[in-house]
């Protein structure tokens, strides 16, 4: 008897492979290679716009595990980037000049923000068992305050109003190998701290992005969405609301800390206040995956990719002062006090327009896109 | 007894504000079910225009003489209404049956388009709105009231009266309760539900400038014509929460229990809590929430949510 294809699915088994298809593997190893090529090739400062976007994936991934699989729509985001970034600068020896804090390696404090993050997600994840949709959407917005708050007023950790230097290395040492995240040799080539901080941020990805993948195509995922697509059906058939719903907070909040640990070192200088912490960093995160499409891990990676490096890529492209052709309008201009966009207020505006403009006409986001390019050479000759 | 009427005239001009910015929440939500997070930019947008009216055109001379603020106004209130309604025909019909958390994200995404409009167009302007009511304070023995306040919380009552009046007695008002009863039984009695919503969004855009424009004049401990209008906006969500996400009433009596226990907070944490600070004031509308929603998730004046399996 002939062997069946081996891309065929003939069990359940078959359809819950990681890499089912050649064509994936080898773009897996494709993908690796890039990611340990592309920040010794680029210089600094397109490794930190790389960089930014592979720590918004991190933080974007733990989001739509929450979010997305579970449909827990959540606005705390910042909260937790602020935990993790704090925890960065008081452990990692970010303030240790002023004599306050301690200087641990990299390993230790990413693994305590971890571990911070998932209590406090455990303590915000126990009043959402009692509410949904609308509601968490409002008490995760109120988290956002009050963690902003507690930032300002926790002086001893956070620096308080003058704001938290973050540490100046990231080492890591495994018996007779070290490595410092910010200052990097690689193959005898120094390379620049965002540079060493892309290697460290896209490798946080492909862990999480993983991790991730491997929680919601396997039994605990399956009962993630039962939760999600309706949530008394789902206890009614056995799945403990408790453990699931709290379970989904734990883990994309642990993520969210160490996204917010990155995030921190990416800075160099963290203030609490409404700019950086703020609401807006949280919806930008929830841009980010309406944007490469709910439920899907690659979908936040591809919208972290192009929410991350859109700023850049306004100020690389956009020219300072631009003016609608024909009518003459200005729409962009780099004087303060005249008329039009600046290029910060203009990249705000592209977010809110993307997350609109999405949801209206591509609910699926760019994965959705993708999928449908997909499906068209699939199927190519034919248009079915 | 003195800082207690101060704080107190203070909490109810916010209050006023919140109930007005709570009203535009569950007009919203009883006629389409979706809680609007772009209300707090209806508020900072209807502020501005107020403000392009008065200042820029100078229009009778300005936001101080009556014939001016009425104009500017009432113009800010018809394009705020416009906005709000042309929103909802636009974008947010074209998501009917579409889950309730993209719809929320789409007004989220509303929300953070006004700040880098308002900051582009008018670039922060220095100071707040005139109002004819000026910044005087009435005395009376000890307790100085501010003129701006009372006038807040007269206008904030005559436009929640005049909302209830038209909300009551109206046709387009009972159109309304029966659009948020039951759409489809609403649909066959002829009512036209499209309208009942364009209509919803109008007035939540309406009663947005009234907020704005008051806050943007002085009203209570407020910081002026800013786009941190919309943060002050938010902290109405604690007051639909405490009220009933489904209660006009209930926006109303939460509107005021908010504004007041934010200013008292204010005022008094920082002598008894020195360690706590004046910024507590600004986190005591959430903490509110958090109790009310873990004791009567619902509100105090909301309809309990009955689920099907």
């Amino acid at each position: 008897m002939a062997r069946a294809n081996r891309t065929m699915v003939r069990s359940y088994t078959d359809d819950l492979r990681l890499f089912p298809t050649p064509a994936k593997r080898v773009g897996l190893v494709a993908l690796i290679a890039l990611y340990l090529l592309v920040p010794y090739l680029i210089n600094d400062e397109w490794g930190s716009v790389l960089a930014l976007a592979g720590i918004v994936a991190i933080g974007a991934i733990g989001l739509n595990l929450l979010t997305g699989y579970t449909g827990q729509p959540s606005l705390g985001m910042a909260a937790f980037i602020g935990l993790g970034a704090f925890i960065a600068g008081y452990y990692g020896g970010g303030r240790i000049e002023d004599g306050i804090g301690y200087d641990l390696n990299l390993f230790v404090y990413l693994l305590m923000a971890v571990v911070a993050g998932a209590v406090v997600g455990f303590l915000i994840g126990l009043p959402a068992l009692r509410l949904r949709g609308n509601y968490l959407v409002i008490v995760t917005l109120g988290l956002v305050f009050v963690a902003l708050y507690v930032w300002k007023k926790w002086t001893t950790f956070t620096g308080g109003n003058e704001g938290s230097p973050m540490p100046v290395k990231a080492d890591l040492s495994i018996g007779f190998w070290s490595i410092d995240f910010l200052k990097p040799t690689v193959f005898g080539k120094e390379l620049g701290p965002k540079q060493g901080l892309m290697y460290l941020a896209w490798g946080l990805v492909i862990v999480v992005a993983l991790l991730v993948k491997n929680i919601v195509r396997t039994r605990p995922g399956r009962a993630l969405q039962a939760v999600r697509d309706r949530d008394v059906a789902a206890e009614v058939v056995g799945v403990s609301l408790f453990r699931y719903k709290v379970g989904a907070f734990v883990i994309s909040s642990a993520i969210a800390a160490a996204a917010g640990v990155l995030y921190g070192l990416y800075l160099g200088f963290l203030t609490p206040d409404e700019t950086s912490l703020g609401l807006v960093l949280s919806i930008q995160f929830l841009a980010v995956i309406v944007v490469g499409g709910i439920s899907t891990i690659y979908g936040s990676i591809l919208g972290a990719v192009l929410v991350g490096a859109l700023p850049k890529l306004i100020e690389e492209f956009v020219p300072d002062n631009w003016n609608l052709p024909i009518l003459g309008w200005p729409i962009v201009t780099n004087e303060a006090g005249s008329t039009g966009f600046s290029k910060g207020a203009l990249a705000t505006a592209i977010y809110a327009l993307l997350i609109i403009v999405f949801l209206v006409f591509e609910p699926r986001g760019l994965a959705g896109i993708w999928r449908r390019i997909q499906a068209y050479f699939k199927t190519w000759p034919f248009s079915y | 007894m003195t800082k207690f009427f101060n704080l107190l005239q203070d909490g109810l001009a916010l209050g006023a504000v919140y109930a007005l910015v709570a009203l535009g929440f569950v007009v919203i939500y009883r006629a389409t079910g979706v809680i609007n997070f772009a209300q707090g930019g209806l508020v900072v947008f209807g502020a501005f225009l107020v403000y392009q009216a008065q200042f820029t055109w100078d229009w009778f001379g300005g936001g101080s003489t009556w014939p001016g603020f009425i104009a500017s106004a009432l113009f800010a209130i018809v394009c705020v209404a416009a906005v709000g309604a042309a929103f909802e025909a636009l974008v947010l019909r074209r998501m009917i049956g579409q889950p309730i958390f993209a719809i929320i994200l789409i007004t989220i995404g509303l929300f953070l388009l006004v700040e880098p409009i308002t900051t582009t167009v008018w670039h922060n302007p220095a100071g707040g709105i005139e109002t004819p009511f000026g910044l005087q304070r009435i005395t009376i023995s000890d307790v100085r009231i501010l003129q701006v306040n009372i006038a807040t919380v007269v206008l904030g009552a005559l436009v929640l009266g005049g909302f209830f009046l038209l909300f009551q007695y109206t046709k387009a008002g009972i159109a309304m309760r029966a659009t948020a009863v039951d759409q489809e039984a609403a649909l066959a009695q002829g009512i036209s539900v499209r309208r009942v919503f364009a209509l919803s969004w109008a007035i939540a855009g309406a009663v947005a400038v009234v907020a704005g424009m008051m806050l943007a004049g002085g009203a209570g401990p407020a910081p002026g014509l800013s786009v941190s209008l919309a943060v002050i906006a938010l902290r109405a969500f604690p007051a639909i929460i405490l009220g009933g996400l489904d209660s006009p009433g209930g926006a109303v009596v939460g509107g005021l229990t908010i504004g007041v226990a934010e200013v008292m907070a204010k005022g008094y944490i920082p002598d008894r809590f020195p360690a706590l600070g004046a910024e507590f004031g600004d986190i005591v509308p959430y903490l509110i929430m958090l109790i009310i929603l873990l004791v009567r998730p619902f509100g105090l004046f909301g309809t309990r949510e009955v689920r099907r399996v």
